[in-house]
């Protein structure tokens, strides 16, 4: 795996995604390169879960490219993961999900069962490796996926609103799987609706307004002297508290 | 007693005595219905998961006809069967008419379009769950399905149940390519049809309880399947 080509830098060039009549995504270009941690902020509807499908290929744009640095060949292991708002998880045991999801990624069934263990015990859920995935609760189901997606090491991760529907509790714990993964080496692309969450986590984030970039900066310019109006009134209207303080 | 009343205790009593002549037809039902549902799922289950998964053309119009033809009229089967089997139809060289196989086969396509089309239902909501997931592993077209169809086994296992259910009460397709030949084709539903006609009703009444009673006893096997299910795995 190591003398491969790596996937990055990812390089979107002037990419837009129009849905009914709709631009979703309006002309974006960015590069993404291998290290920091990167959060994607914006309002609803400002794009960011479609930038996230596009990148990661589930989604083709309307116009535009979206060029990793090498190609993923078919049949190998993925080198790119997605973890969504809602986890995905099968009627199967955790660890049976993880060792499905091995099998398509093509791993011998020799080694399926010590990577799902490792896996597990990496996200603190190997007391609980043979319960059903569904009834499992929604903070552990989330750290199944987490797991799942960070089994094979891939190179880049991409999470959407992965604490939306947890309690804060659950969502350290994700925070920390996530950090851990980040430490790892694997890069980190993050959607939030959390700025908490954002300043713990990001070393840079991409603003997305109306489907544009509206601003990309490090993580603590933007929160102190975000360089655009719309940046600066997403932070006033998201931490309604700022703006009686500074009253 | 009335004759009524005279008719269900004579058919109760065949029935607690394990009567043989009511004890064959019903092994021949079971044994027609239970491999014309192994036939026609182990088509169906396949077909209909991937037509709720793969993207072809013409998909739209193949699952439209599927789901129309979960309303196939029993006799329409039965005679479009009886034109295939019979001596000068395509496959009358066979020999299958008026034999079990071609009961079995009879009842098969009636139940295959049931089969399928719940079966695409089932897969394809599934699918809409977690496509995104799939795709997102790297999962194939039939890999989905595959693995769809192992994540919804409960309910395909009510679905099979209610086919057999429609399978085993179903007399019109049976009765005319089967001929209803004592103790070689006739099966529950036909006997109930003809010891009625004749005025043998404790014969008839007697298939018509051990009929109830498999439809009833599959329909509350079915829902404990579920319930079950559903606690265990959510």
């Amino acid at each position: 795996m190591a003398d491969r080509a790596p996937l990055l830098p990812l390089v979107l060039d002037d990419v837009s995604f129009v849905a009914r009549g709709r631009a979703i995504l309006d002309g974006l270009s960015l590069e993404l390169a291998a290290g920091p941690r990167t959060i994607v902020l914006g309002h609803n509807g400002a794009g960011k879960s479609v930038l996230l499908r596009v990148m990661h290929g589930l989604i083709a744009p309307t116009s535009g490219n979206v060029r990793w640095s090498a190609s993923e060949v078919p049949g190998e292991p993925r080198r790119q993961a997605m973890v969504f708002q809602r986890p995905v998880v099968f009627r199967r045991s955790a660890i049976g999900n993880l060792r499905f999801a091995l099998a398509i990624a093509g791993v011998p069934r020799a080694e399926r069962d010590g990577l799902a263990r490792d896996a597990l015990a990496r996200v603190g859920l190997d007391a609980i490796a043979h319960q059903p995935a569904r009834v499992l609760s929604g903070g552990e189901q989330q750290r199944l996926a987490l797991a799942r997606a960070w089994m094979l090491s891939p190179e880049v991760l991409f999470l959407d609103e992965p604490t939306t529907n947890l309690d804060p509790g659950a969502s350290l714990e994700i925070e920390r799987v996530v950090q851990a993964i980040h430490d790892a080496g694997t890069k980190i692309v993050m959607v939030t609706h959390d700025l908490g969450q954002a300043r713990r986590l990001a070393d840079e984030i991409l603003f997305l307004h109306g489907g544009r970039l509206c601003e990309r900066s490090a993580a603590a310019a933007f929160f102190h002297h975000p360089a655009t109006a719309e940046a600066a009134a997403y932070l006033e209207g998201e931490l309604p508290w700022r703006s009686t303080a500074a009253a | 007693m009335n004759t009524l009343s005279l008719a269900f205790s004579e058919a109760l009593s065949m029935v607690l005595r394990l009567d043989p002549v009511l004890g064959g037809i019903v092994m021949l039902s079971l044994q027609v219905s239970l491999s014309s549902v192994v036939l026609a799922s182990a088509l169906a289950l396949p077909i209909g998961a991937a037509l709720a998964v793969a993207r072809f053309p013409g998909q739209h119009a193949v699952v439209t006809m599927l789901n129309a033809l979960l309303g196939l009229p029993a006799v329409v089967v039965g005679l479009a069967v009886y034109l295939l089997l019979s001596r000068a139809g395509p496959l009358g060289a066979l020999g299958l008419l008026f034999t079990p196989p071609a009961m079995v086969i009879a009842q098969a396509v009636l139940v295959f379009p049931l089969l399928a089309a719940l079966t695409r239902q089932v897969v394809a909501d599934a699918w809409g769950e977690s496509r995104e997931q799939l795709v997102s592993l790297g999962a194939g077209t039939w890999t989905s399905a595959l693995a769809l169809l192992v994540d919804v086994r409960y309910t395909l296992v009510t679905i099979v149940l209610a086919g057999f259910g429609r399978a085993v009460s179903e007399v019109g397709a049976v009765m005319i390519v089967g001929g209803n030949v004592d103790g070689v084709t006739r099966v529950m539903t036909t006997a109930i049809a003809l010891e009625t006609s004749k005025g043998d009703l404790p014969l008839a009444l007697g298939l018509g309880i051990v009929l109830l009673t498999i439809v009833l006893a599959l329909n509350i096997a079915a829902s404990l399947i579920k319930e079950a299910a559903q606690r265990r795995h959510g």
